[in-house]
């Protein structure tokens, strides 16, 4: 197939995930709000629309025509960037996440995945996962306000702390597989999902990724009460909108990746070639079985925001040090140990 | 070969040309439809309302140095786990108990100096 053929395929794909995802994104918001409505027992959005389905598109008109103020005091090209790396890192993560079997294909082109034949995937999303570090960093420091560097400087310290369990809690994952590709971790899980074989990784690996993408219990980086709104103190408008769009794009990217790596990705028990012959039903399914567990684990989310209080600040590196890593440490150990056992 | 490298990366390419087309979008598009009618106050740091105190350009507390340094320590530690836990089962077939030895060996001797910067007080944090 001729290279410009195959770039038309794959922007294609990029437009439909990326679409999928901004909506999506829409109404997380609209549901956190619901639910958090529900579980402090009020009713939540309901004006806009039927059910108040219409808010998310309301917000976003409001945000567009809001002036965009840049503080006098702040760093300007620093201060734009930052919401620039934040939303690229949003949205360049779902690449290489697998939603559906590698041999369902088109013109030869695998379908369910935008970069399908990546083979260093988990070292894409590590590497870029990184880079998120920096959007923080340039709006705490950009901003000549003291709540903005404070919020960022925390930030910066928490996302590093729990980025080492959540590379160990990966390698886990890595002794099982023999591959970076998420298809083949995802293929690994055939038998068993990971969630079994290693529990605490998996606990590891949901502990750090709600500090990544930082949610409560750790959303110390924002910390209304003493932060005012931390990092994005001084942004506005639609700068504004991009850290909460990125926010919350990290969040189903965070849900996706430990479908991936822990929950069996598209796979359903029992679901194979041989139970369910038809090709069409049986992605249908397994596409639907990644989507259904990725909602899960969203829900999961807003559910601990609204159930649980923040951490304090030595208690949160407390836990990032002298538990999570080595905890990670044990669980590599143990999937070692594992690995032997079974060979 | 040349031709599959391309293959395999201009997806990545082309998502990252999107993102970045897309984030500028965000970025700017309040700029061309919200309004500019900039003040003197409203241009001020925001402080609750107060008239701003002091400035953002002070000194950082040294624990966050310590975490950094740390950081890049661990970090690296975690790049060395990778081949190995990526190859581990052929090691494990062709060398028997060695491949899980000297892994464990390295893990140890990394965890005494995490050990150490526990007794030196390196994690404590108030």
């Amino acid at each position: 197939m001729d290279l410009l053929q195959y770039a038309g395929i794959i922007l294609v794909k990029i437009l439909i995930v990326a679409n999928i995802m901004l909506i999506t994104v829409s109404y997380l918001v609209y549901f956190e709000r619901k639910i958090s409505a529900w579980v402090q027992d009020r009713i939540g959005p309901n004006r806009v629309g039927p059910l108040g389905l219409l808010q998310p598109f309301a917000d976003v008109l409001k945000l567009l025509l809001k002036e965009d103020i840049v503080p006098e005091k702040a760093f300007k090209t620093i201060h734009t960037l930052a919401p620039l790396v934040a939303l690229f890192v949003a949205f360049t993560t779902y690449a290489v996440i697998p939603i559906g079997p590698p041999e369902a294909q088109l013109w030869g082109v695998s379908l369910f995945t935008v970069a399908p034949d990546l083979n260093i995937g988990i070292l894409y999303v590590l590497a870029l996962t990184s880079v998120g570090v920096y959007a923080i960093t340039f709006s705490g420091w950009s901003s000549g306000s003291k709540y903005s560097l404070l919020g960022g400087i925390r930030s910066s310290a928490q996302m590093i702390s729990y980025e080492i369990s959540m590379g160990f809690s990966i390698a886990g994952v890595l002794l099982i597989s023999q591959s970076l590709d998420p298809q083949a971790i995802v293929g690994s899980q055939a038998g068993l999902w990971n969630m079994v074989i290693q529990p605490i990784g998996f606990i590891v690996f949901v502990v750090s990724a709600f500090a990544e993408t930082n949610r409560l219990p750790f959303d110390l980086p924002e910390a209304e009460p003493e932060l005012v709104g931390g990092f994005h103190t001084e942004y506005s408008s639609m700068k504004f909108a991009g850290f909460f769009l990125a926010e919350y794009a990290n969040m189903i990217i965070a849900s996706g990746m430990i479908v991936t790596l822990y929950l069996g990705g598209w796979q359903i028990p029992f679901v194979n070639e041989h139970t369910v012959t038809n090709d069409i039903l049986r992605y249908a399914l397994q596409v639907g079985s990644f989507f259904v567990k990725m909602g899960a684990l969203l829900f999961f989310f807003i559910w601990v925001r609204w159930s649980l209080p923040r951490f304090r600040y030595d208690q949160l590196m407390d836990i990032g040090w002298k538990v999570m890593f080595p905890l990670s440490l044990i669980n590599l150990i143990w999937v070692a140990v594992y690995v032997m056992l079974i060979s | 070969m040349e031709n599959v490298i391309l293959y395999n990366y201009l997806p990545i390419l082309l998502v990252f040309g999107f993102a970045i087309i897309f984030g500028i979008g965000v970025v700017f598009s309040s700029e061309l439809f919200g309004p500019q009618r900039p003040t003197k106050s409203k241009l001020s740091t925001y402080e609750s309302g107060m008239k701003p105190i002091g400035s953002a350009e002070e000194r950082v507390s040294i624990k966050y140095y310590l975490v950094a340094m740390f950081f890049i320590i661990f970090d690296i530690e975690v790049i060395f786990v990778y081949p190995w836990a990526v190859k581990f089962s052929e090691l494990y077939k062709t060398f028997g108990m060695p491949a899980f030895t000297s892994m464990l060996i390295f893990l140890i001797v990394f965890e005494l100096g995490f050990l150490y910067a526990y007794k030196k007080g390196g994690f404590r944090w108030d």
